[in-house]
C-alpha cells in the first residue's frame, strides 16, 4: 500500500486561528479541507507538509447563502455535494451545480470542497506520479527536478490547471475573498490564477481562501462543457465555460469565454468575447467566437489524449457551450442538472 | 436416473442449470472473505521491494548497510540471495526473485527489506545505495529487430527476438490461386493490463519444524509451489502454498512472482511471518497482461466468401521476461481456424524482448488480437463481395466433429445458433447498413478453448484431481487444488458434487487451493477449471456414490443400479419408500466399508497434431460467441459510445446460468475497455517509463460506459464437458473489439484497424475521409525479419497424419 507520511494535524475554530497557525509554520504547513487533492499528493511525496491545518471546523467557511447584493456566497469548505444539490444554486446558478457534478465521483464530491477545487494543484502526468516513478525520469521542474519534460527547453513548468469550477467562476465574474496575516482582500476569480505550472496562484501561501462570491445571473446565462475520457473520475482535458449577457433585443451585451485544462490557468479569450459583443448568437457569430477562443489554447503532452486532437476539440466545445445558451431556458429549467440528492 | 457425467442427453437435473447463489457470495458482500491482505499473523514483519529506476542497467554495486542499520529493520536481501532463476514455463526460466546482475525494466526489483512496519520498510528501501551502469534500451519490436545486442536474455532465438515460429498447413499457393478475392490488411492491438481490484499480496511463515507456508493471491498455487521449491532449494514437501481467494485475476496472477519468493526467504531468514501487499503501481509492473501485437493478415476467398487460404503474421512486444510468452506467441496463430473453414493456413509469429514489464496471459490469452484482425477483415471482405457479414459467416462455419487444417479437434459448435440469436435480437437485417449517419451496428464472432490441452510442464499426470470425504453426519467435503478467483469455481465444484450425490450445495464444504490439503489442479487459467475439475469431481462423486449405493442396495434388498440419490434422500427408485436420508446412507456405507472417501481425476484428450507447436490450441472443447455492438459515433469528435451489446455464447451446458451470465457480462465489460480506451503504454523517449501506472490515468470504463448487455446462452452439451459444459470466462470477451470496430464503420464509414479505438484515432480517420484519403487509421508496415524454415504439416483433408513433413513433400503436386 502507498503510505501517507506522518504529519501533525491542527483543527482551528476560526479563520484568524487558521491563518495564525499557517503563518507560524510557513511552507512547512498546508491548509486542507476534504483532502482529496492533498493527501494523494502527500502519498506520492509531491507535497510534504509536516503540519496540516484542517479548516473544516471553521463555521464561516461552511456558509452557503445569498448575499445582500443578490450574489451567491460560498464558503471555501462547502462540499461539492452540498453545492451540487443546494436548491438556491440549482435554481439560480445551475451552471455551478452542473459543473461541480462533473468533478470526480459522487463519493469524492462528499469530501472535496469548492475551495479545494479552485485551488487544485496543477496536474501533469510527469508530476502526478509516485516518488519512485519520478525518480526514474530524474524528477521534473515542479518537484525535486530541473527540467519540464513536457517542454524540455522551456524555462517554465507547463502543468495543467484542471479545476472544473475555476473556468466557471472566472466566466461568471466571481470574486474570491482571501484572509492573510495582514488582513483580508477581495479579488476577481480571474486574478487568483497565474499562467505558470508551479506558481499557479497569486494567493500568498499563508492566505486562506475564505469565500467565493458569485454575482446573480440576472439577464445573463452560462454553460460549462467538459471533455474527458469517462463519465466519472476524470479531470477535464478541456473545460469550456461560456457566459453571455443578452440585451432585450437578443444582442450580446457582454460575454466571457474561459477555457480550462489547456494551460496552467483558466484561459479567458477576450477575442472571442469581442467577436460576440453586439451580435446575436447565430451560427456565424458562435463559429467565429469558437475559432477565436481556440487560437490561444496550446495543449501539451501531459494529460490524457493526444495534443492535436485536444486542440481541435476546443472550437467544438466552445461552440457547444454557446449553442447550449440558445436553448430556451428559465431559472426553473433543470435540464442537465444532476438528480436532487 | 443415471448420471454418467457425459451430458449429451437431457435429463432431470437437481441443481445443474439452476441459477443458485454462489456459495461464497454472502461472505464476499459482507466482508467476511479473507483475502491475502486481510491476513495478520503474530510477530509479522512487513516487506517492501526496491525497484530499478532504470529500464536496462547493470547493477555494479549494492550497499545495504545503511538500510540494515535502520532501527526496526530485520533483514535486507538482494539478488545475491536468489541465485536460482525461475519462470512459469520450463523453456523460460529467466526471472530472479531479485535481479542479480541486470535490471531489465523500470520496476524490476533489485532488493527487499523486512521491517517492523511498512513505513520503516519503505524508508529502508530508500537507504539502499545501488550503483547502476545503464545499458542500451530496447523500446519496441522494431528496436529489438534492429538491436540484437545487448541481449536481454542469451537464450533468445536470435538477438532480442525471444521466439520466432513458422507453421504451414496445407497447400497455401493452391488456396490463394483458387481465390476470387485476396485481401491483405494490417492491424495493431495495443497492450493492456488486467486491473484486478485486489493488488497482489502474500504472507509467508516459517515454522520451527522447518516448513514454509505461503499464502498468496495467486491463480496457480501449484506453479508457485514448484517455483518456491526450485529457488529456495527445499523439497516440495517442506513448502505449503495456500491461494487465498483472489480479488480478481484475469491472468495477472498466473505466474509465480518475485514477491512471493522474497517473503518466503525473508520469513526463513528472520523466523517471523513476513507480508507484502503491492501498491497499484507495482501491480502495473507485475503486468503479464495483453501483448501489444502488430498483425498482417492475407486471406483468399471465393465469391461466396468461403476462405481458401490464410497467411497470418504477428509481432508481439513481450516485455522483459519470458513469462507465458512462448505460449502467447503460438496462441496469436492458433485459433484462427476454429470458427470458419480454412483449408490452408500459414502462421508466422515473433515475440521480442523489450525493456518493459513482461507481458503474459490476459483473459483470452493471445487470441483477442488475431480475432480482432480476422473479424474486421471479414467485415471488409463481406463489403467487397456485397455479402451480408452475418450470412457470409453462417455459410462457412467449421463443421462439428472435424479436425481443422492445423489439427485442432472440434467437437460441438453452436456458433450458427449464436449468430442467429444476435442477428434476431439486434434486428440486424432491418438495421445493418440502414441506420442514420453516426449510428451503426457491427457483428463479430469468436471461439476459445475450454482448458489448454497440454500442461505447462510435460507430464503424464492428471491436470486436475478431486478428493471427496463423506461424513457420517451427512456433510460432504470436496478437496481440490483449484483456485477461486471470483469466477465461481468453488461454487461449481459444490454444485457438481451436489448434483451427483443428490444433496444440497449447503451440505458441501469446499476446500481448495492448498498444496498440503488438496490434490493438484494446475490452476485457474485457460478456462480449464469447470471442465477439468468438473470431470474430476464427477468421477470422484460417482465413485463415492457407487460405494454408498452398494451398501444401501444391500440394506434395501435392491440392486445398486436402482438406488437413486435425490433431494437428500437415497432410495430404491422402484420402491421409493421408506428410503434413507443421505446421512443415514453414509452411516450404512461407513458401517460396511469404513471411512467413505473417493478420488477422481482428469486429463484432457491427447492433441491430434504431432508437430512442434501442436501443444498450443488443442482443447477438450471450444466455446463459441457471437456479438452485435451498437455504437453512436460523434462525427465532430470521434467519441464512440456503445449503448447496447447483444451477445450469444455457446456454453455447452450452463452448470450455473447466473455465473455464466456474470462471466459473459464481465467479459463484455473488459472487452469494451480494450475496444475503447485501455492501453498499457510507455514513454519510449523518456527511459521507457510507464506512462501512467495508476487507476486514475490508466483508463478503464466506469459504470457510465457499460452498455446494456443482452445475453443469450446457447446450450448444446459437449461430450467432453461435465454435464456437457464448456467455458464462459474468456471467450465472450473476444468478439467485442471487432464488433465495435465493424459498428464504427457502419456508423461513419471509417476503419479503425487499431485497438483501442480511442476518439483521436476515429477523428483522424474521419479527417482522412473528409480529405478524400483512405478512410482508415491503422498501421502501414511490419518489421522486416528473417524467418526460420516453416514447419510444414499436411492437413487432414490432404491425408496428413498431424506430423511435420519435409517441405518438398508437403504440398501435393497438381
Amino acid at each position: 500500500m502507498l503510505r501517507l507520511p506522518a504529519f501533525a494535524p491542527s483543527f482551528p475554530a476560526t479563520v484568524d486561528e487558521a491563518v495564525r497557525i499557517k503563518t507560524a509554520h510557513g511552507l512547512d504547513a498546508s491548509y486542507v479541507a476534504g483532502g482529496t487533492d492533498l493527501y494523494p499528493n502527500m502519498k506520492r511525496l509531491q507535497q510534504t507538509p509536516r503540519h496540516v491545518i484542517d479548516i473544516r471546523r471553521v463555521p464561516e467557511l461552511g456558509l452557503l447563502n445569498r448575499g445582500a447584493e443578490g450574489q451567491l456566497r460560498i464558503g471555501a469548505a462547502v462540499t461539492l455535494t452540498r453545492l451540487i444539490h443546494h436548491p438556491l444554486v440549482r435554481q439560480e446558478w445551475p451552471v455551478l451545480s452542473r459543473a461541480a457534478a462533473t468533478i470526480s465521483t459522487p463519493i469524492l464530491q462528499n469530501m472535496g470542497t469548492v475551495g479545494g477545487n479552485l485551488l487544485l494543484d496543477t496536474r501533469c502526468n510527469y508530476y502526478d506520479q509516485t516518488y519512485e516513478w519520478r525518480r526514474a525520469i530524474d524528477f521534473c521542474m515542479k518537484k525535486d527536478g530541473k527540467i519540464c519534460w513536457v517542454a524540455p527547453s522551456s524555462p517554465r513548468c507547463w502543468a495543467v490547471q484542471s479545476s472544473d469550477l475555476a473556468p466557471v467562476m472566472v466566466a461568471l465574474g466571481a470574486r474570491v475573498i482571501l484572509m492573510g496575516p495582514k488582513g483580508s482582500r477581495s479579488i476577481p476569480a480571474a486574478s487568483l490564477y497565474r499562467n505558470d505550472g508551479i506558481e499557479f496562484l497569486t494567493k500568498h501561501p499563508d492566505e486562506l481562501l475564505v469565500r467565493i462570491e458569485v454575482p446573480a445571473l440576472r439577464t445573463s446565462r452560462a454553460d460549462y462543457q467538459k471533455l474527458r475520457r469517462r463519465g466519472a473520475f476524470d479531470f477535464p482535458v478541456l473545460g469550456v465555460a461560456a457566459w453571455v449577457d443578452l440585451d432585450s433585443q437578443g444582442l450580446v451585451h457582454a460575454a466571457r469565454i474561459v477555457v480550462g485544462a489547456v494551460g496552467s490557468w483558466p484561459m479567458e479569450s477576450e477575442e472571442a468575447a469581442k467577436v460576440l459583443v453586439g451580435q446575436p448568437l447565430t451560427d456565424e457569430s458562435i463559429t467565429a467566437a469558437a475559432t477565436a477562443a481556440a487560437r490561444r489554447a496550446k495543449p501539451l503532452d501531459n494529460t490524457d489524449f493526444t495534443i492535436g486532437w485536444r486542440k481541435d476539440m476546443v472550437p467544438v466545445y466552445v461552440r457547444r457551450a454557446l449553442v447550449n445558451l440558445l436553448r430556451p431556458s428559465s431559472p426553473s429549467d433543470a435540464a442537465g442538472l444532476p438528480p436532487a440528492g | 436416473m443415471a448420471t454418467d457425467g457425459k451430458g449429451g442427453k437431457d435429463r432431470d437435473f437437481q441443481v445443474v442449470g439452476t441459477p443458485l447463489p454462489r456459495i461464497d457470495g454472502v461472505a464476499k458482500v459482507t466482508g467476511q472473505t479473507r483475502f491475502a491482505d486481510d491476513l495478520i499473523l503474530p510477530r509479522m514483519l512487513w516487506c517492501k521491494l526496491l525497484r530499478s529506476p532504470h529500464p536496462h542497467a547493470r547493477i555494479v554495486r549494492i550497499d545495504t548497510s545503511r538500510a540494515a542499520a535502520l532501527p526496526g529493520v530485520h533483514a535486507v536481501v538482494t539478488g545475491a540471495d536468489f541465485p536460482i532463476p525461475f519462470g512459469v514455463l520450463p523453456v523460460s526460466q529467466d526471472e530472479h526473485a531479485l535481479c542479480p546482475d541486470v535490471a531489465r525494466f523500470i520496476g524490476d526489483p533489485v532488493a527487499a527489506v523486512a521491517a517492523r512496519d511498512e513505513d520503516i520498510a519503505a524508508e529502508a528501501c530508500r537507504l539502499i545505495d545501488v550503483t547502476y551502469e545503464p545499458l542500451t534500451t530496447i523500446g519496441s519490436v522494431d528496436d529489438a529487430a534492429k538491436t540484437p545486442a545487448p541481449q536481454l536474455h542469451d537464450y533468445a532465438d536470435s538477438g532480442n527476438l525471444h521466439k520466432q515460429v513458422h507453421l504451414e498447413f496445407g497447400d497455401l499457393e493452391g488456396g490463394f490461386a483458387a481465390a476470387d478475392l485476396i485481401r491483405e490488411d494490417l492491424f495493431f492491438y495495443e497492450g493492456n493490463t488486467h486491473l484486478p481490484m485486489e493488488q497482489h499480496a502474500a504472507v509467508a511463515e516459517f515454522s520451527a519444524a522447518g516448513k514454509v507456508t505461503v499464502w498468496s493471491s495467486t491463480q496457480c498455487p501449484h506453479y508457485v509451489h514448484r517455483a518456491l521449491a526450485k529457488v529456495l532449494e527445499l523439497p516440495p514437501s517442506r513448502i505449503r502454498v495456500i491461494a487465498t481467494p483472489n480479488g480478481g485475476g484475469f491472468g495477472g496472477k498466473s505466474d509465480p512472482f518475485n514477491h512471493e519468493i522474497v517473503v518466503a526467504r525473508l520469513a526463513m531468514m528472520t523466523g517471523r511471518p513476513v507480508k507484502i501487499c503491492l501498491t497499484r503501481e507495482e501491480v502495473f509492473y507485475c503486468h503479464r497482461g495483453r501483448h501489444p501485437v502488430l498483425m498482417k493478415i492475407r486471406t483468399g476467398v471465393t465469391r461466396e466468401g468461403a476462405i481458401t487460404a490464410m497467411d497470418f503474421e504477428s509481432y508481439l512486444d513481450g516485455g522483459a521476461y519470458g513469462s507465458y510468452g512462448v505460449a502467447s506467441t503460438y496462441y496469436t496463430g492458433a485459433l484462427q481456424t476454429v470458427t470458419y473453414d480454412i483449408p490452408s493456413y500459414r502462421f508466422k509469429g515473433a515475440r521480442a524482448f523489450t525493456n518493459k514489464p513482461p507481458c503474459g496471459p490476459k483473459r483470452g490469452h493471445g487470441t483477442p488480437q488475431p480475432r480482432f484482425a480476422l473479424e474486421v477483415q471479414l467485415d471488409k471482405i463481406a463489403e467487397k463481395l456485397k455479402l451480408d457479414p452475418a450470412e457470409m459467416r453462417l455459410k462457412h462455419l467449421v463443421q462439428p466433429n472435424t479436425i481443422t487444417a492445423n489439427w485442432l479437434r472440434i467437437g460441438t459448435i453452436g456458433l450458427g445458433e449464436c449468430i442467429e440469436k444476435v442477428v434476431a435480437g439486434s434486428r440486424w437485417k432491418e438495421r445493418y447498413g440502414k441506420l442514420p449517419y453516426g449510428r451503426g451496428i457491427g457483428l463479430a464472432c469468436s471461439s476459445y478453448i475450454t482448458g489448454a490441452g497440454v500442461a505447462i510442464y510435460w507430464n503424464e499426470m492428471p491436470h486436475s484431481g478431486v478428493q471427496i470425504k463423506c461424513d457420517r453426519g451427512g456433510g460432504v467435503t470436496v478437496f481440490c487444488g483449484s483456485t477461486e478467483i471470483g469466477q465461481g469455481s468453488d461454487t461449481v465444484l459444490a454444485l457438481i458434487v451436489a448434483e451427483i450425490l443428490g444433496i444440497e450445495p449447503a451440505d458441501i464444504a469446499v476446500v481448495t487451493a492448498d498444496t498440503d490439503l488438496t490434490p493438484v489442479d494446475l490452476g485457474s487459467y485457460s478456462s480449464r477449471v469447470t471442465l477439468m475439475t468438473g470431470q474430476a469431481a464427477i468421477q470422484a462423486a460417482e465413485r463415492a456414490r457407487a460405494q454408498i449405493a452398494e451398501a444401501v442396495a444391500a440394506k434395501l434388498s435392491a440392486s445398486a443400479e436402482r438406488i437413486g440419490f435425490v433431494k437428500g434422500r437415497v432410495f430404491d427408485v422402484e420402491n421409493p419408500e421408506p428410503g434413507l436420508s443421505f446421512a443415514e446412507a453414509v452411516v450404512v456405507a461407513e458401517s460396511r466399508f469404513g471411512t467413505i472417501g473417493s478420488v477422481g481425476s482428469y486429463a484432457p484428450p491427447k492433441p491430434a497434431g504431432k508437430y512442434r507447436g501442436a501443444g498450443v490450441g488443442p482443447s477438450a472443447a471450444y466455446s463459441y460467441s457471437a456479438a452485435v455492438a451498437e455504437v453512436e459515433v460523434d462525427p465532430e469528435t470521434g467519441i464512440v459510445r456503445v449503448p447496447t451489446i447483444w451477445i450469444a455464447h455457446d456454453i455447452g451446458r450452463s452448470i450455473n446460468p447466473a455465473l455464466v451470465m456474470g462471466q459473459v457480462e464481465g467479459s463484455v465489460y473488459m472487452g469494451l475497455g480494450e475496444a475503447l480506451m485501455e492501453e498499457m503504454v510507455y514513454r519510449e523517449n523518456r527511459n521507457v517509463v510507464h506512462k501512467f501506472p495508476s487507476m486514475l490515468e490508466y483508463k478503464s470504463p466506469t459504470t457510465w460506459e457499460m452498455p446494456e448487455v443482452i445475453t443469450y446462452l446457447v446450450e448444446g452439451p459437449d461430450a467432453n464437458g461435465p454435464f456437457g459444459a464448456k467455458e464462459a470466462g474468456q471467450g465472450p470477451l473476444l468478439p467485442i473489439m471487432p464488433a465495435v470496430a465493424n459498428a464504427i464503420y457502419d456508423a461513419v464509414g471509417v476503419r479503425v484497424d487499431e485497438v483501442p479505438m480511442s476518439p483521436p484515432k476515429v477523428y483522424k480517420a474521419l479527417q482522412a475521409k473528409a480529405k478524400g484519403a483512405e478512410p482508415r487509421f491503422g498501421p502501414s508496415s511490419t518489421p522486416q525479419l528473417i524467418w526460420p524454415e516453416a514447419v510444414c504439416v499436411r492437413t487432414p483433408a490432404e491425408g496428413g497424419d498431424g506430423k511435420a513433413v519435409p517441405r518438398s513433400t508437403a504440398v501435393p503436386t497438381a
